[in-house]
């Protein structure tokens, strides 16, 4: 029998994927260009996690949910006024650069302190969500790191479905190489999972929900620690998009012959 | 759910009205703002503004805070002429006298670029220690100082659907329902709207927004008012290639090309990003206006491409402006409720200004609240009369929006006529002016006459409808507009500009918020210009004559609200489309 997960959600803020993004070399290495101008929104993978980890919990009497979110303070107050609307959680924020030009230790390093900070966070009932990738930089490694920070053996990545057994096991559907998944099976927390885009819809926004969430956003944003990173840590030398080549027509209801007869020769010409 | 005060929009006048609420507010009073939009500034437009009201707010406002923000440093009116030798093939007599003054501009040698700038700025047009601003920049900026005390809290992506009405009186808002198929029935994860109700409802929604609408059927406008006049902006934000190095806080205002109806604008933001636009107005009589087109020609004229050449586009956006300004003003306030910024006819069709009054309409409310508030009052129209509209009634918004009232009309007559009515209107402060009522549309063919025949019509129609796209591209190349060459980084495709620009957005769920009301009005209509104006290309040809609506291309300009040619019988001042609330729209703060 559990009490209920104390389910933490680490979800960082990305640029908006539908902006053009462009890094430049910036005094303290790569940014983005125009970074400040960009709208940002939680990173997608990490929003998979929260919107399992809402579902998780309203299914588990005695749950809760945290959001622990690094960014820009003002970048944090925006985004939230977006997914404030859609999973009830309470807000820990760490302040500092989300461009994803920042070694994955320091930011697990600023994430375990934020996550022991909590008051009355029982890690014997700790669930550690995140996004198995990200949209800023796709390595895969925080979340890994974070767990081992906070002393979680139990981690699982690319993670589609978690059901709970009656026993209370957890029982976990992994993505694996070449397309199929792996069935494992935990006695249950403390457990790290890196969602890939699980199964469920983007929940409605309900503004009961939003309301009651800001209540406490804005404290946790006056609360929020400045994150720095070690002085000595990795250092980024050259960053670049993939060059881009958009040819790019909006049609509807071609025929999948026709598409497949464009793409085939469209790489044929390349 | 209850709430002290609810908010519809959030653009410039509801962020002066919420930076001014959020300051030594009551900590138990709460203020909810519901916007359609998926981010806050997303989707509005770049404007150079006098800033008299922003500056009221944020009297130490440094605009190097505030991306793309820079002081005005130099304007400066252009006469742009025609260098391709196709605007002004109309046999409108309008454009026989703009033909007469070009070959006398090159009779004398004046013209430098294809453009004569004029030797000075009528006092009316400028903008003197006024601000360049991103608004969408400007708007997120606001939006995070007026939440941060937790009074106000700012929602998007919700859109506001209709006002609760209780008989006269406004109770409060209703929300989307989400989760709806495109009729709007009920489908999966279905979310009825939720009803908030509050003491106040603030009204900001622009000049299509679903609330005033109602709000205007509802009430009516006061007498010898009326909303017939219109422009719909298009505009680009473009990154300058290097080497171009105007000043931070120029302006051009131009006139004269692509058509002589439509205006334009080309600011400098710093970093080397210029925004450039221009304005089709309702007056222009083309019924296969289009604001697309004419936006990448009015970019490759001489004058401009010399600074565009090389530049990327960095983003695009569209939206209807309220040209009636104070003639379209509604009642300001009622019981339960007041409408601020443009909806509520606060812009200025002679200066070309909008978003300083909206935003001090807004401040006006905030203040009235305020006073209101702490007298124990409750929010009745005598009391928002006494207070909120006392206070616009005695301020420059007011004196300035009275000189302007009638400054346009002279344009009904044609484009000369209103110039000068329009400077004559700004030289006796709005005591005379040149009347003019607007006019019937003509049909194609109408307009046409003389460079294509019937026959033509016909054909482009049945080649375009067949092709399910608008006619204008085709119309245009038939009357000699060269094709445009495009690059790829700035002269691009409709479709491209909404990819690379505008990142329009349609969250799924929600029903489509461009209906046609009467199917049959539109099979009978041979002039479907909602085709033709469709920024987003969202409106396309469809079986049997109704158009098709595509929600993933809409950017919520409301063109299609006011370029329709099918007023209702019952009701002439509406026409057959309807333009509900809806979600999504673009992603574009740059705008």
């Amino acid at each position: 029998m559990n009490s209920g997960y104390q389910i933490v959600v680490c979800a960082g803020i990305v640029p908006d994927p539908l902006q053009t993004l462009e890094p430049v070399s910036g005094p303290a290495g790569p940014v983005l260009k125009n970074e400040t101008m960009l709208p940002a929104i939680l990173d997608p993978w990490a929003a998979h996690a929260l919107y399992e980890a809402a579902h998780l919990a309203a299914e588990s009497p005695g749950s809760k949910v945290w959001l622990v979110s690094l960014g820009p303070k003002a970048k944090l107050q925006q985004v939230m006024m977006t997914v404030a609307q859609k999973a009830a959680f309470e807000f820990v924020a760490v302040d500092g650069a989300a461009g994803g030009f920042t070694e994955a230790h320091d930011v697990a390093a600023a994430l375990a302190e934020a996550i022991r900070a909590i008051a009355g966070l029982d890690m014997a009932r700790l669930l550690l969500f995140g996004g198995w990738e990200s949209a800023s930089r796709g390595a895969g490694a925080t979340l890994q790191m974070l767990g081992e920070q906070l002393g979680i053996v139990d981690q699982f990545q690319g993670v589609d479905e978690l059901r709970v057994r009656p026993d209370g096991a957890l029982e976990i559907l992994e993505r694996v190489e070449g397309g199929r998944h792996q069935l494992s099976v935990c006695v249950g927390p403390p457990a790290a999972l890196g969602w890939a885009t699980g199964n469920l819809p983007e929940p409605r926004n309900n503004p009961q929900i939003g309301m009651a969430n800001l209540r406490g956003v804005m404290p946790a944003l006056q609360r929020a620690k400045p994150f720095r990173p070690a002085a000595d840590g990795a250092r980024f030398l050259r960053a670049a998009a993939p060059r881009q080549q958009r040819e790019t027509r909006v049609v509807k209801d071609l025929d999948p012959a026709e598409i497949a007869r464009e793409i085939a020769a469209w790489i044929s010409k390349n | 759910m209850d709430v002290d005060i609810v908010c519809v929009g959030f653009g410039p006048a509801m962020g002066g009205f919420l930076t001014t609420l959020a300051r030594d507010a009551d900590p138990n009073l709460q203020v909810i703002c519901y916007e359609r939009a998926d981010d806050i500034g997303f989707g509005v437009s770049g404007a150079v503004t006098r800033a008299r009201g922003i500056r009221a707010s944020f009297p130490d406002l440094n605009p190097a805070e505030i991306p793309m923000a820079a002081p005005v440093r130099q304007e400066k009116i252009v006469y742009l002429l025609d260098p391709m030798g196709a605007s002004r093939r109309s046999p409108s007599r309008r454009s026989k006298t703009l033909r007469a003054a070009d070959r006398l501009l090159r009779l004398l040698r004046l013209p430098r670029n294809q453009a004569f700038e004029l030797p000075w700025t009528p006092s009316f047009l400028r903008k003197d220690g006024g601000l360049l601003l991103s608004i969408g920049q400007f708007m997120q900026w606001t939006g995070a100082q007026a939440m941060s005390n937790g009074t106000v809290q700012i929602w998007p992506g919700m859109p506001v659907s209709e006002a609760l009405m209780e008989g006269e009186r406004v109770v409060g808002v209703r929300l989307l329902d989400q989760g709806t198929n495109r009729e709007g029935h009920p489908d999966a994860g279905y979310m009825p709207g939720m009803d908030m109700r509050a003491t106040l409802t603030v009204v900001g929604d622009g000049p299509v927004g679903a609330v005033g609408r109602q709000l205007d059927a509802q009430f009516g406008l006061p007498g010898g008012h009326h909303q017939h006049e219109w422009a719909v902006g298009a505009k680009m934000v473009v990154d300058l290639r290097e080497g171009v190095d105007l000043e931070p806080g120029t302006v051009f205002h131009t006139f004269g090309y692509p058509e002589p109806e439509i205006f334009g604008f080309f600011y400098v933001h710093p970093n080397r990003v210029a925004s450039v636009g221009i304005f089709v107005p309702s007056w222009f009589h083309n019924p296969a206006r289009t604001s697309y087109r004419y936006l990448q020609h009015y970019m490759l004229h001489p004058y401009l491409w010399r600074y565009l050449e090389g530049g990327r586009l960095r983003s695009w956006g569209a939206k209807s402006l309220q040209e009636a300004g104070k003639r379209g003003e509604p009642f300001l306030a009622g019981d339960g409720y007041a409408r601020i910024g443009e909806c509520s006819g606060s812009t200025n069709v002679l200066t070309g200004s909008g978003v300083d009054e909206a935003w001090t309409t807004g401040i006006q409310l905030a203040e009235a609240v305020k006073e209101l508030r702490s007298a124990g009052k409750p929010f009745t129209k005598a009391n928002l009369e006494e207070t909120y509209v006392a206070r616009r009634r005695a301020s420059w918004v007011e004196r300035e929006g009275r000189v302007a009232e009638k400054a346009r009309d002279g344009f009904h007559h044609g484009v000369v006529s209103g110039l000068i009515g329009m400077a004559l209107a700004g030289a006796t402060k709005g005591r005379f002016s040149i009347a003019g009522e607007p006019q019937l549309l003509p049909n194609l063919e109408e307009y046409y006459r003389g460079k294509l025949t019937p026959g033509d019509i016909d054909r482009v129609r049945h080649q375009c409808y067949g092709r399910g796209i608008a006619m204008h591209d085709a119309l245009m190349d038939c009357c000699g507009w060269p094709a445009v060459p495009y690059d790829g980084q700035l002269l691009m495709s409709q479709q491209d500009a909404m990819l690379v620009g505008g990142k329009v957005q349609a969250p799924a769920g929600y029903a489509d918020h461009v209906t046609f009301l009467y199917p049959d009005f539109c099979e009978r209509c041979a002039t479907k210009l909602c085709i033709e104006m469709c920024s987003g290309q969202a409106l396309t040809p469809g079986p049997n004559g109704v158009p098709l609506f595509d929600r993933e291309k809409c950017v919520f300009c409301g063109a299609c609200l006011w370029n329709c040619r099918q007023p209702l019988d019952d009701d002439p001042v509406r026409t057959n489309i309807a333009f509900r609330a809806g979600a999504g729209g673009l992603h574009s703060t740059e705008n």
